[in-house]
């Protein structure tokens, strides 16, 4: 039993220090960095003055660009993700991939006509959280966080909190309905996100 | 303007009515009443397709110089309600800043349908008699799904008959101004689902599960509104977003 836990932590410890770039490396300086560049790319889209349809495009590739979506993958498939072949989990994140990146793309459209600032960080236990102000057309300006983490061997944000709204968990809950949907049958749900 | 002998009862008879279904603080979730609710959320949804949604049409149709008159107006006539709550909680500066808001916006602002409290950075505090609960340590209760209203718990359904009893408006502006209040409360209804019409729609319509979506969401933000600590899961100690694939054996970046 000892035996069993000492063997097991030694495996996650060994597993951490062999991480490429560890997980709690990341400055505060340089997820603020990843957050100012990708609000100034969202700024830059909407001051480029093109079509809005252009724009959604721009955006996705955008969100693509500075996402950590294989981990955000991951997570919204949750504990289904444990028995995923490795070649499922491989296009389940591709899907997936699609999917946020249209989805989230299209909803930065409503920052059209509007500012985001970025305020502050401070530390949570998986990387940084970068608080910022949006302030929209005709809205009292409001709160959204951005988390980073440099897991990945590079700064990326892996989540999105808009008042207290963790983009992360809505997506949980809303793959987790569509498995549900399909009867757990994760090559269908992918088939699917494909097609949407 | 309240006397403590009509609020004390009042007061708990909100305990014991969230008491009814106390969940552990930190309970992301707590939806004994999902059966029901999901009836109600179905009675709302078809509510917003045959009405709410064509209305909302036509008022995004028109120029925002005009809706907006009619946000703003309805916006004003709850900022004494808001006074009072933010006092209850003893949030004197919320207080302050929403008496000054509602003096501003009556008196240049012609009746509240203009906003140059806004334009001078001074927002709305949001608060209403739900939060005065919360502040006062009462539990938040179950989930529940009120009809036309939508999303709430069991305290702030509560605080929502409170505020509407007890709204100190009455005492502030003439009975043919009142009357004008219900009016410009749906008018505010309509016109929001229109501006936010295309979030609402892939909430409702284009969700898998829109229910457990509208739940979620509701949840999060009205904690976030009331200064309860995210409880993102892997704030709390709970599923780690890195903890599987990062910390452990299978690298997700190995096939790329």
């Amino acid at each position: 039993m000892t035996t069993a836990i000492r063997r097991r932590s030694f495996l996650l410890l060994t597993a951490a220090a062999s991480l490429p770039g560890s997980a709690w490396a990341l400055s505060g300086t340089e997820a603020r960095a990843l957050v100012d560049l990708l609000v100034a790319n969202i700024n830059a889209v909407i001051a480029s003055g093109k079509s809005e349809a252009e724009m959604i495009k721009d955006f996705e590739g955008i969100f693509d660009r500075y996402a950590d979506v294989p981990i955000m993958a991951r997570y919204a498939l949750g504990a289904d993700a444990r028995s995923a072949s490795s070649a499922q989990m491989k296009a389940f994140t591709e899907a997936f991939r699609t999917y946020i990146s249209a989805k989230y793309g299209r909803r930065f459209r409503e920052f059209i006509g509007g500012r985001i600032d970025v305020q502050g960080e401070s530390a949570i236990p998986r990387g940084v959280q970068v608080e910022t102000m949006a302030n929209l057309r005709g809205q009292a300006p409001f709160r959204v966080d951005f988390h980073v983490s440099d897991a990945s061997g590079k700064a990326l944000f892996f989540n999105i909190i808009i008042e207290g709204i963790d983009m992360l968990l809505s997506e949980r809950t809303e793959i987790g309905a569509m498995l549900d949907q399909r009867r757990g049958d994760l090559d269908r749900l992918i088939a699917d996100l494909r097609a949407l | 303007m309240y006397k403590s002998s009509q609020i004390l009862p009042l007061v708990f008879l909100a305990a014991t009515l969230a008491g009814c279904a106390a969940a552990p603080d930190g309970t992301l979730i707590n939806d004994p009443y999902e059966v029901a609710n999901r009836r109600v959320h179905g009675f709302n949804t078809g509510l917003d397709k045959s009405l709410l949604r064509p209305a909302s049409e036509v008022t995004e149709a028109l120029p925002d110089v005009l809706t907006d008159r009619v946000v703003e107006f309805a916006d004003n006539l709850a900022l004494p309600g808001m006074v009072v709550n933010g006092l209850l909680q003893g949030d004197l500066e919320g207080a302050i800043s929403n008496t000054f808001r509602f003096f501003l916006n009556t008196t240049i602002g012609l009746g509240g349908l203009f906003d140059p409290a806004d334009e001078a950075g001074l927002y709305e505090k949001t608060t209403d008699f739900g939060q005065t609960l919360a502040v006062w340590g009462v539990p938040e209760g179950a989930y529940v799904v009120l009809p036309f209203l939508g999303p709430s718990t069991e305290r702030d359904t509560f605080g929502l008959i409170i505020d509407f009893a007890f709204d100190p408006l009455q005492f502030l502006i003439p009975p043919e101004a009142q009357d004008l209040q219900p009016y410009a409360f749906v008018g505010k209804k309509v016109i929001s689902r229109g501006r936010f019409g295309s979030t609402v729609d892939s909430l409702l319509y284009e969700s898998a599960d829109p229910y457990a979506q509208a739940r979620l969401l509701y949840l999060q933000n009205r904690r976030f509104d009331l200064g309860v600590p995210v409880d993102s899961s892997y704030m709390e100690g709970g599923a780690d977003p890195y903890a599987d694939p990062y910390g452990d054996f299978v690298d997700p970046y190995e096939d790329f």
